[in-house]
Parts: structure tokens; sequence; C-alpha cells
């Protein structure tokens, strides 16, 4: 919906070098509702949802020295660094996952022998790049954590399977696959984990609604969760 | 012979040959004839006694050996993570405590430890807030060890190990109750503090606990550690070492149970745990023996930090347990009223009667709730089955955006193949046991 380079709000502030905001989304009014004849005023608010922008080196700390040792072992592998609230993420394209994780976990400079977490977030509104997959790497050597992140647009959900790296993501990616739809090339067995096999859909996505229902109170109905006010 | 529209047919064709099922008892109705092995795909769970909880083992079977065995999950799913998603970032904390319900703290700790990440609060959380959350923490570890210990023995037939687990759980259940209001589900850590400073009588409720729980403990190590019925079931079972352990991604007692004294309390730690003094309890023997004896041992350590926690809240009565910045602390206090609950009535009169600006603060953070700058942290901590973390993205709104939790039970669940793949159905059961997952957790 909204290009990347559309308007950057507070242009000023960004470090020389530095890439555009990430913006996720334009939102208009508030409270999620429209054309209710509201005349408060807010109806007419506009608000540009950007994440954390890129970040140049030196990043600080050992996040410069990580960062240099994945760089020499996969070159051209990391499309974005973003150091943010003390954690440093490590965008990846999707073609060179699978050598980038290998070389975290083998390179005796990066030794990130765990795989944490892998899951899903989905930015119905980053145009070409809506499923985000985060995988969040230990090394228990060194007591790091980094993340990296890989994105991939709705019309295509594909990327490689990290499993042959990092068995433990076995259910992790049947599991971002059951509730996001990403399909996780390689995968010895993608299948639904959580939700029945025959389940139409996938849940986490944004646009999957909550099904929440009205509760009925004292003669007095308290909409569904989803159909409250929204402040964002 | 064609496949049947009767689900509950008792012969079917598949590509592997007839199958047929039998549901117990009723063995007779199969011709021998047919049947030309010992081959059987049994189905335990998702009801059984001895799965703990709802799981689904699907267990190929040669006699009594089993040759595969794969876990089947997703019974208690009940979409906590897309709930939260329409919830204020302090109504999350209810939602995630009833996760792993054997556990809650952590799974609140987790959550309010990425949240005040996310807020960049993290030094602004009064410490007497962080000295409640470790001796809770502390105290729920015990408590889930005892049920791992119970459950365990229950399994194996050891009763008497079920009924000391859970009378010595209830003691610590009463004192989360004395504390928090309730036995579990707490919601209890809120982002900037907890809900509410201790009762009077909390210190020593805690203090006496402690006492009593020192006389009990000994009585499992008496019970079990040289049983020799015990030791036969456990040794030598689950066996499962580091490099597999990490390939899989467990953590917690069964890493532990290697050698390799992984423990993020010690290796990355949070709310002020490098201050407590106490051990990191490893053994040698990677198998549900090792790992009975690590829980065993690690109840004493958490009785030592119980302990430090009661001395250092005993040295700071009356200061604050909440955040000193009104734009998150949560406005309304909590007191007993006649009817043992309710609201702060100094509250109510402050915001009813004297200032309409705090009556709209509270409404206005009650309702809509606090901002969150947009952004995503990860944060761990150390739960009594290993790591649970809490990944948690905001778009900068009043409700996360996304949030994931990487609960311990489901990532060590899936050691369940490799733990029993070879062995005795028996077997099985206490390789599950010693993983310790609890199903709340594993299916969120």
């Amino acid at each position: 919906m909204t290009p990347e380079k559309d308007e950057t709000p507070g242009e000023e502030v960004v470090p020389a070098g530095a890439q555009p905001f990430e913006v996720i989304d334009v939102r208009e009014g508030s409270f999620g509702v429209h054309g209710s004849g509201d005349t408060s005023g807010f109806g007419g608010l506009n608000t540009t949802i950007v994440m954390p922008p890129a970040s140049t080196a030196p990043f600080g700390g050992w996040f410069d020295e990580v960062a240099e040792h994945l760089e020499d072992g996969v070159s051209g592998a990391i499309e974005k660094v973003v150091v943010d609230r003390g954690e440093i993420t490590f965008h990846i394209a999707r073609s060179h996952l699978l050598e980038t994780v290998r070389h975290l976990r083998d390179d005796p400079t990066l030794r990130f022998e765990l795989c944490s977490s892998l899951s899903g977030v989905h930015y119905p509104n980053e145009t070409g790049r809506e499923l985000h997959v985060a995988i969040h790497l230990l090394s228990m050597s060194f007591r790091r954590r980094i993340r990296v992140e890989v994105s991939v647009p709705e019309g295509d959900p594909h990327l490689p399977s990290i499993v042959p790296v990092y068995p433990t993501a076995d259910w992790h990616e049947r599991e971002t696959y059951d509730m996001f739809g990403i399909v996780f090339d390689g995968h010895p067995g993608l299948t639904r984990i959580l939700m029945p096999d025959d389940w139409p859909g996938h849940p986490q996505r944004k646009d999957y609604p909550l099904g929440g229902i009205p509760v009925e109170y004292k003669g007095a109905t308290i909409p569904a969760p989803d159909q409250r006010r929204r402040y964002s | 012979m064609s496949a049947t529209t009767d689900p509950y047919a008792s012969t079917t064709d598949s590509t592997d040959g007839p199958v047929f099922t039998v549901t117990g008892q009723d063995w007779d109705t199969i011709d021998p004839s047919l049947a030309d092995s010992d081959h059987i795909v049994v189905n335990m769970g998702p009801q059984h006694p001895s799965t703990h909880g709802v799981l689904r083992l699907v267990l190929e079977i040669d006699g009594e050996t089993v040759t595969d065995a794969r876990a089947g999950i997703g019974y208690l799913h009940t979409g906590i993570e897309k709930n939260m998603e329409y919830r204020t970032w302090t109504q999350g904390v209810t939602f995630c405590t009833r996760m792993d319900y054997v556990a809650p703290f952590s799974n609140e700790a987790a959550y309010v430890a990425a949240v005040e990440k996310l807020l960049q609060i993290e030094d602004q959380v009064p410490q007497r807030a962080m000295d409640i959350r470790v001796l809770m923490l502390e105290l729920n570890r015990i408590s889930s060890h005892l049920v791992c210990l119970a459950t365990g023995g229950m399994e194996i037939g050891a009763l008497t190990v079920m009924t000391c687990g859970f009378r010595d759980r209830e003691l610590i259940l009463d004192c989360f109750e004395a504390i928090s209001g309730l036995r579990m589900n707490h919601a209890y850590f809120r982002p900037g503090g907890v809900a509410q400073d201790l009762p009077d009588d909390g210190l020593q409720r805690v203090r006496d606990t402690v006492a009593l729980l020192k006389k009990r403990l000994p009585e499992y190590a008496a019970l079990c550690n040289a049983n020799p019925i015990f030791k036969r079931r456990l040794k030598g079972v689950g066996h499962l070492e580091l490099a597999g352990a990490l390939a899989l991604g467990l953590t917690g007692p069964v890493v532990r149970a290697t050698g390799y004294d992984w423990d993020l309390r010690r290796t990355q730690p949070y709310w002020g745990y490098d201050t407590y003094d106490f051990d990191v309890v490893t053994w040698d023997e990677p198998d549900a023996y090792g790992r009975f004896r690590v829980r065993l041992d690690e109840m004493w350590e958490s009785l030592k930090i119980v302990e430090q926690a009661l001395s250092r809240l005993e040295a700071s009565q009356g200061d604050p347990v909440m955040i000193a910045d009104r734009k998150i602390a949560w406005p309304a206090q909590l007191s007993v009223g006649a009817d043992g609950q309710g609201n702060s009535p100094e509250h109510i009169a402050h915001i009813m009667g004297e200032s309409m600006e705090a009556l709209i603060h509270h409404f206005k953070l009650v309702t809509e709730g606090f901002r969150v700058p947009a952004g995503q942290v990860y944060a761990a901590v150390e739960s009594p089955r290993g790591e649970i973390g809490c990944h948690a993205v905001s778009d900068g709104g009043t409700r996360p955006y996304r949030v994931h939790f990487r609960d311990p039970s489901f990532v060590n669940l899936q050691g369940t193949s490799i733990m029993s793949e070879g062995s005795m159905i028996s077997d099985v059961i206490v390789a599950i046991a010693s993983i310790d997952p609890v199903m709340g957790g594993v299916d969120r």
C-alpha cells in the first residue's frame, strides 16, 4: 500500500548515509471508527508507523565484531543492520539464509550454537515484504544474542528451512507455517502443528479475524475485543 | 477391499496393507492369520494419565520396543498470542500467565522483561519490585519442580512421591495466594513493577514455609535417591548428550544434567540475580535420573535465593513496588475490603471526589493503556523448564503488534523421539516425565 520512500518524517534526524525509515504502515483516523460523524478531530489523524531505522557501523560493543565476521563469511547477504534497544538485527536476503546461519553456527569467532526461537511477524502494508521471519540465535560460548530477520512477499512466501543447520527449528518452522502460511523449503515435514490439519487460513496473519464475540453483562453488551476502540 | 466410509470400521486398507483398529478388550476380533507381524501403531493420548496433559504420542512398536515415537501437540492451543494483540500491554500479563500454568511467574517475567526493554525503563523499575519478583520466581521454581517430581513419580507408580509433592506445593501456593491473591494465573508482575506490595504477614508466611520445606525436602532424597526400584526405572532412560540437546534446542535441567552449567540466571543475569549467592546445579548422567537429581538440588538453591530475597525485602519495607513514571504505572491500588477484596478507598475518593485530572488519567491509562515506542525486542529468563523467551513487537500503539513466546516445554518436547526410540513403552513415560513438559505452554 505504502511505498517505502513515500515520506520520511523527521528526515533531519537521520544520520548521513543511513537508509530511510522503515515505514510499515500509514494509518488514518483513530479508534478504528470511520464515517461516524466524528467531530473530535481525531478522525483526521494521519499516522506514519515507522520501525527503528537502519544503523551504520560502528554499532558499538561486540556488535561490530559479529557484523564483520558475518560480512567476511557471507558477503552480500546482509541487507540491513538495525541496532535498537541494545539488540542487533541482521536483515538477510532469503537466498543467503542457509549459508548465513551455517556460518553463524560454525565460525569459531561467532559460535551461535543455539537457535532459541523462530517465528513470524505479519506487516500487511509493507508491500513486497509482508511476512517477516525472526530467528533468535544464542551464542553460549560468548553469551551473545542476535536476531536474524528475513522478509518474504505474501505472494511468494518461500524461504529455505534452517532445519539442516538447527534441527530445533523443526517445530518452530511448523508453527510459523501454521500461523503465517510461510513455507520453509526443505523442511522434513512441513505440516500444521497447533491448528487441526484441515484448518483453513493462517490465524496469526493480521487479516485473519480474532473471532471475538460480544459479552453481555447485566443487560449491557460489551463489544468483542476486536470490535472495541483502537488507539493505534 | 475398498476404503470404507465408516470411521469406526474395524478394518481398512492402507498403502501398508490392512489396518486394524482395536481399542482394548477386543483383540480376539482380529484373525491371527491376517496379522503377520508384531508391528503395531499405538496412539497414546491425547487423554492418557501418563502423558503430562493432553499430549498425543504416536508410537510404532515392535513387541514392547518403540521403533518410532512422534509427539502430536496442539490440543490445548488457545490463541494466547493472537488474543494479546487485542489487549493493552498491561492486560497481556493476564493472558501469558496462563500459558505454562505450572510456572506462571516465569511467563509473566519474560513478558514484562520484554515490555520494559521496549519501553527502555529497565533501570527505573524499583529494586523492591525486582526483589519481590525474584522471590516469587524462585518459590515458583520449587513448586514447579515439586509438580515434576510428583507427576513423574505417579507415572511410574510411586504414588507417595505424588502425594508428598502436591502436599508441599500447596504450601507454596498458599504463599502465592496470600501475596498475589491467586494460587495460579496470578498476573502479578506488571510492566514497571508488581501489582501490589507484600501483605503485612507476607514475609513471615514465606519464612515459615521455607522452614517447613527445609524439613520436607530431604524426604524426597531419602525416598528416591537410592531407592533401587526408582533407580532402575530412571537410570539410563531418556539418554541425551549435550550435543544432541543443543541441536534440538533443549535447555534447563535437561542440559544441566549433561554437565553443562548453562543457566540464564548466571550466564545472562536479569533483575539482580548476579548479586545472589547460589550454585548452578549440574549432573554427569544425561538421563532421567540425572534430571531428577538436578531438580532436587535446584530446589535447595532456590531456597537459598528465597532466603536472601527475604532479608532484602525485610530491609526495603515501605519502598515503592511500581515505577514512579505515572504514565506507565498502574493507577489503581488494591486493598482488602470487608468482603476480602476490592479497590483502595483512598484512590477511589481521590479520583471521584478530589481531582478530575486524576480521574481522566486513571481512565485513559486503564482503558487506552500506555504507548510503547515502535520496535522489537527479545527477552529471555530461566524458567524451571529452561529458557522462556518473549519476542515482542510494537508499532508504537497501546497494544502489542505481535508477541511470540519461546516456550521451553514446546522446544524440549522435540527430544521425545530421540529419547524414547529403541526403548520400552514404559520408558517413554519416564523419558517424557523427565522433560517435564506442560502442555499449556507447549500449545499456548
